[in-house]
């Protein structure tokens, strides 16, 4: 369900490394809290985005969350297929529903985030 | 067992766009009695519409029973009790939309000569004196025009205040149990939120205001009953350690039913409030509105209330003084929702000061009783003694996969309105239940027999309340689909009937 | 008290469920310091009789069956019957906002045409479920163009009626959005654009601009639209006459439409309640304030209706909202949706070509400010107090002297004629107008009626 290879923070967020560009999403565990999920604000391409910064929410009937990125960079991609199927972010939020891909400004801000394995024990399963 | 309610044949009814036909009417106008105008030519063409377009045109039967039908389509206070927490649903006496028909008060234009709308004046000026006693403030404008309106003209009035003593200060304190109201206001008055944590028992934590109370602080919002219905013994306290850090103290007056005539914020440390005339003084909630949010303060605040004021003149007649240096402006068109004032006036007039307070100690007592016939089967996570509403948790229900928003549809099957689902936050998967005073014993019993009957079908057959209501027009709606693909209008060759 | 459905008894019956003695032991946990320890000072309850004698004696301190020109914000519209037949239904009257959208079809369907009919006569894509009123909608159309933008500024033009803009400064000030006006045109009373040319520039979030405006006046929207989207800034049309709409083109070229619903029989009650609204494109629909209902389907597939989009809202978003707004004006909104349903397509047509036939045929021969197009409003040119004190005599409420508002306009006042205005009346104004011989120069004063 969590992927080893990804590396996740408690406010629910994954990034994926490959080379120097992260790709962040949020966990399977975050949208079930969520329910339904009806919309989702991303930032624009260009944009940075500071570690631990806003960049941007998800919303379900009931709710709104706001996404902490990971990590630092600039957006270079951001997932347009959500805005018109954002039901795609509760089905596959670990694979098609990315959300935003960034380009690293420092590979370092990794290593302080969770393991799978921590993530896991962190929700308690 | 169902005890209040049977199913009945309602009507179904389409959209006014839908039974329209071209060349139907449902108007007529007098002949004119000048010449006619030749549109295009007074206005130029180019500012002259064509047709418009979907436009219904229906005739004045298909009005009615169009209307008609939709009607019986709603819940209503006139049909029974709506037990929403925090929204006062008492009822609304039928005198009070007479009065505000009063023709001279009806078609009052508020630019009319001063001299022709001294009755109208007359009203307001005795509305402000009745809720400036009822809340031991010492001013009161009458022109925000609901609750939220209110609560903003509030903090600009805080604002001013501090400003005038040099530094208005960076943020507001809101207990996290407070309406969603209050931060928005906050944040629309330019002042960063911070949250106060409240105690075990839901109410403010005196050690941790005290901890966040420092020069940046403008104020604190509070909600008195707060948003579990429980009165905050350590007000007196509250409102002094404010003072003395130079900050104020704004009271969100939703909760004032439990406290007209008995207890009054002006008197515990209250700063500037706003009241709801919508809640406490039975003015209709029309379905989401109008209100009125008038606001009360201490002399303090006073000369930055917005203008115009009422005062008398040298002839002793009432004028609107717009001589008012320190006023934060205005914060809508006009004097205020004066229909609504005038429907707020006779309910006081009504009642009298007796009959205010009478009103006040059966709303408690209708809350204690449904608090106590409910405990054995309801959690109750704060112990707190109840003033005009209850709050329970689902916790003991969830267990069973069954949450509040599940039991508030079930309730609607046995006759009545859900209460307030999910909120305060302070309390996991909340009910919040305030009767008001204007519910019978019996009304009463069957609210309560009501949700002990779902709590046993909880334990015995849950299905039955996820699935609910099963006796409305239509089932659960799907709230989901409307918020991923809103459609907000009506299009030809959209839709399906209902 | 009439209205507390218990007898002592019953209360009796209570308390002793409670294990109580009396109702007051029930506050006894109060704070001795914050108790009130004496009645109220209020007279005691009054019979509906004398309620309504009461009402009847301040009415008829209140100009009650005189005829009227005031407009400037608040038009003499006729009621029509069925409104008030709707509106006083309990199921209407009596019922709550409808988050619980089961039992609340009745509200949800009306507000939805409501929004609908509303879209059909502005020309926008969306529009909300209503604002408070005209006045406050302004403000709220300027915070969410500077939501969309991420500009602050906003140009207001003069001619928007002075009371919006008064609101406009007062939530200004505390939004970090600067407001900057610009003139109109001396000759014609309509928009100065070079004035706002001089003045726009692309740290502007939203112009504002009124139409017909504050003098009665059918300004260019296109134009307008033309010099604000050249610099990146949107277009916000505001209305304070509804009934324009059945005649004059829809301001399509705006962005944002904010505007006040009065004339669509609502009382002019001295001032309120009335109904605002603000609509706008698609592309903006999450950036609206206020409620929302939109269409969806119930379970077994019926056709049903509920709020929708409430993460914009205060009770989701909290602080970070897109206002704090929790009421909208659905009873009044209410009495709209009868109106035009009443008068229909053809109706508000022709209701609108009366409208421009009385004004037209008033403001004939006499002394006009202003040269441009208007609708049912125009300034006279003329010695206001003096006008005013001849038409009384006749039990006429003449019109509004704008030196108040307008110091340049000193001399002039601000005349209404509606459907209501019976020719009788228009004849008699004029005859008085007539009479009435403006000084050579007149020194200004501060204006109050």
């Amino acid at each position: 369900m969590y992927p080893d290879n990804f590396r996740y923070t408690k406010e629910h967020e994954w990034v994926s490394i490959e080379g120097d560009t992260g790709t962040i999403g949020i966990t399977d565990h975050a949208q079930h809290e969520l329910g339904d999920i009806v919309y989702v604000d991303l930032p624009k391409v260009g944009a940075s985005v500071a570690k631990g910064g806003t960049i941007g929410s998800v919303e379900s009937v009931k709710a709104v969350s706001d996404i902490y990125s990971p990590v630092s960079g600039d957006v270079i991609e951001i997932n347009q297929a959500l805005a018109d199927k954002p039901e795609r972010l509760n089905e596959d939020p670990h694979g098609d529903a990315w959300l935003v891909k960034v380009r690293l400004t420092s590979s370092d801000e990794v290593k302080g985030l969770l393991s799978a394995e921590d993530y896991r024990s962190y929700i308690g399963e | 067992m169902i005890r209040k309610t049977r199913p009945h044949i309602t009507q179904n009814e389409p959209l006014l766009f839908e039974i329209s036909s071209p060349g139907k009417k449902g108007y007529q106008l007098p002949e004119l009695d000048v010449p006619p105008i030749d549109a295009k030519k007074a206005l130029g063409s180019q500012n002259v519409r064509d047709e418009i377009e979907n436009f219904p045109e229906v005739s004045e039967v298909e009005v009615i029973r169009h209307f008609t039908r939709l009607s019986t389509w709603n819940y209503a206070i006139d049909l029974g009790l709506y037990p929403l927490g925090s929204c006062t649903m008492k009822y609304n006496p039928r005198i009070n939309e007479v009065v505000a028909r009063t023709e001279g008060l009806a078609w009052a234009h508020p630019y009319q000569p001063e001299a022709l709308s001294q009755g109208a004046m007359e009203i307001l000026a005795t509305l402000e004196d009745l809720l400036a006693e009822i809340t031991g403030m010492d001013a009161v404008t009458l022109q925000p025009a609901a609750g939220a309106h209110g609560e903003m003209t509030g903090i600009f009035l805080m604002r001013a205040l501090l400003q005038s003593q040099g530094n208005p200060r960076k943020k507001l304190l809101i207990p996290d149990s407070a309406h969603g109201t209050n931060p928005a206001t906050a944040t629309m008055a330019g002042y960063a939120v911070q949250n106060i944590k409240s105690n075990e028992r839901g109410l403010v934590d005196l050690h941790e205001l005290e901890k966040f109370v420092d020069e940046d602080v403008a104020g604190l919002m509070i909600t008195n009953p707060n948003t579990i219905g429980v009165f905050e013994e350590n007000i007196t306290k509250i409102t002094d350690l404010m003072h003395s850090k130079g900050a104020l103290v704004y009271m969100d007056g939703a909760n004032m039913n439990a406290l007209v005539g008995m207890a009054r914020p002006g008197d515990f440390g209250i700063d500037v409030m706003h009241l709801n005339l919508h809640k406490t003084f039975s003015t209709p909630h029309g379905g989401g509105g109008p209100g009125a949010g008038p606001i009360a303060v201490k002399k303090a605040l006073e000369p930055f209330l917005p203008t115009p004021r009422l005062r008398r003149s040298k002839d002793d007649q009432w004028t609107w003084d717009y001589n008012r240096p320190q006023s934060v402006g205005r914060v809508r068109a006009f004097y205020g929702n004066f229909g609504v004032l005038v429907r707020a006036l006779a309910y006081t007039l009504a009642h009298g000061g007796d009959g205010l307070r009478r009103a006040t100690l059966d709303a408690v007592l209708n809350a204690n009783y449904i608090r106590k016939q409910l405990e054995p089967y309801f959690d109750l996570p704060y112990t707190a003694p109840s003033m005009h509403e209850c709050v329970f948790s689902d916790t003991r229900q969830v267990k069973k996969g069954v949450r509040t928003g599940d039991i508030a549809k079930r309730l609607i099957d046995y006759g009545f309105h859900p209460y307030t689902v999910s909120f305060p936050l302070i309390v996991p998967g909340a009910l919040m239940i305030e009767p008001t005073e204007t519910e019978s014993k019996s009304e009463l019993d069957l609210f309560c027999d009501a949700l002990i009957s779902i709590a046993k079908e909880i334990e015995e057959d849950p299905q039955m309340v996820l699935k609910a209501p099963h006796l409305t027009r239509t089932s659960r709606v799907d709230e989901t689909a409307a918020a991923r693909k809103p459609v907000v209008r009506w299009k030809p060759g959209q839709s399906s009937s209902s | 008290m009439r209205y507390l459905p218990k007898s002592e008894t019953e209360r009796r019956e209570m308390l002793d469920t409670l294990g109580l003695d009396s109702i007051e032991d029930l506050f006894s946990h109060l704070p001795e310091e914050a108790r009130l320890k004496r009645p109220l000072n209020i007279a005691p309850g009054k019979s509906e009789y004398e309620i309504v004698e009461y009402f009847r004696a301040r009415g008829e301190e209140t100009a009650a069956s005189y005829t009227s020109f005031l407009g400037a914000g608040v038009y003499n519209h006729y009621r029509p019957v069925l409104v008030d037949t709707v509106v006083s239904r309990g199921e209407f009257l009596t019922s709550y906002t409808p988050y619980q959208a089961e039992i609340a079809q009745g509200t949800l369907t009306t507000i939805f045409e409501f929004q609908s009919m509303l879209c059909q006569l502005t020309g926008m894509d969306v529009a909300n479920a209503s604002m408070y009123d005209g006045s406050s909608a302004v403000p709220e159309a300027a915070m969410m163009a500077v939501r969309v933008t991420h500009r602050n500024r906003v140009l207001v033009a003069k001619t928007v009626h002075p009371e919006y803009r008064e609101v406009l400064r007062t939530y200004s000030q505390h939004q970090g959005m600067p407001v900057d006006d610009f003139g109109y045109v001396d000759g014609a009373g309509s928009l100065d654009l070079a004035d706002l040319e001089s003045k726009i520039g692309n740290d502007v979030a939203a112009v504002i601009i009124q139409s017909p405006n504050f003098f009665g006046i059918v300004e260019d929207v296109k134009a307008a639209a033309e010099l604000a989207h050249k610099h990146g800034a949107l277009l916000v049309v505001a209305f304070t006459e509804a009934v324009s709409l059945g005649l004059l083109s829809p301001p399509k070229e705006a962005d944002i439409v904010a505007g006040e619903l009065q004339s669509f029989a609502i009382s002019p009650s001295y001032g309120g309640p009335y109904a605002g609204i603000i609509a706008t494109k698609e592309a903006y629909i999450r950036q609206l304030p206020g409620r929302i209902v939109g269409e969806t389907k119930d379970t077994h597939g019926n056709r049903a209706f509920c709020l929708t989009l409430a993460t914009r809202e205060q009770h989701i978003r909290r602080e970070k909202a897109t206002s704090n707004i929790c009421t909208n004006q659905a009873l009044i909104a209410l009495m709209a949706t009868v109106f035009m349903s009443v008068y229909g397509k053809e109706g508000l047509r022709e209701l609108a070509e009366q409208n421009l036939a009385k004004a037209h045929y008033l403001a004939e021969g006499l002394d006009l400010q202003f040269s441009a197009p208007f609708f049912n409003e125009f300034v006279l040119r003329t010695e206001p107090e003096a006008l005013n004190a001849e038409l009384l005599k006749h039990k006429i409420i003449g019109g509004l002297p704008l030196g108040r508002f307008y110091p340049e306009l000193e001399g002039c006042m601000l005349v209404c004629a509606t459907e209501m205005s019976k020719r009788a009346h228009l004849d008699q104004f004029k005859k008085c107008a007539e009479s009435v011989v403006q000084p050579a120069l007149v020194a200004p004063r501060g204006g109050s009626l």
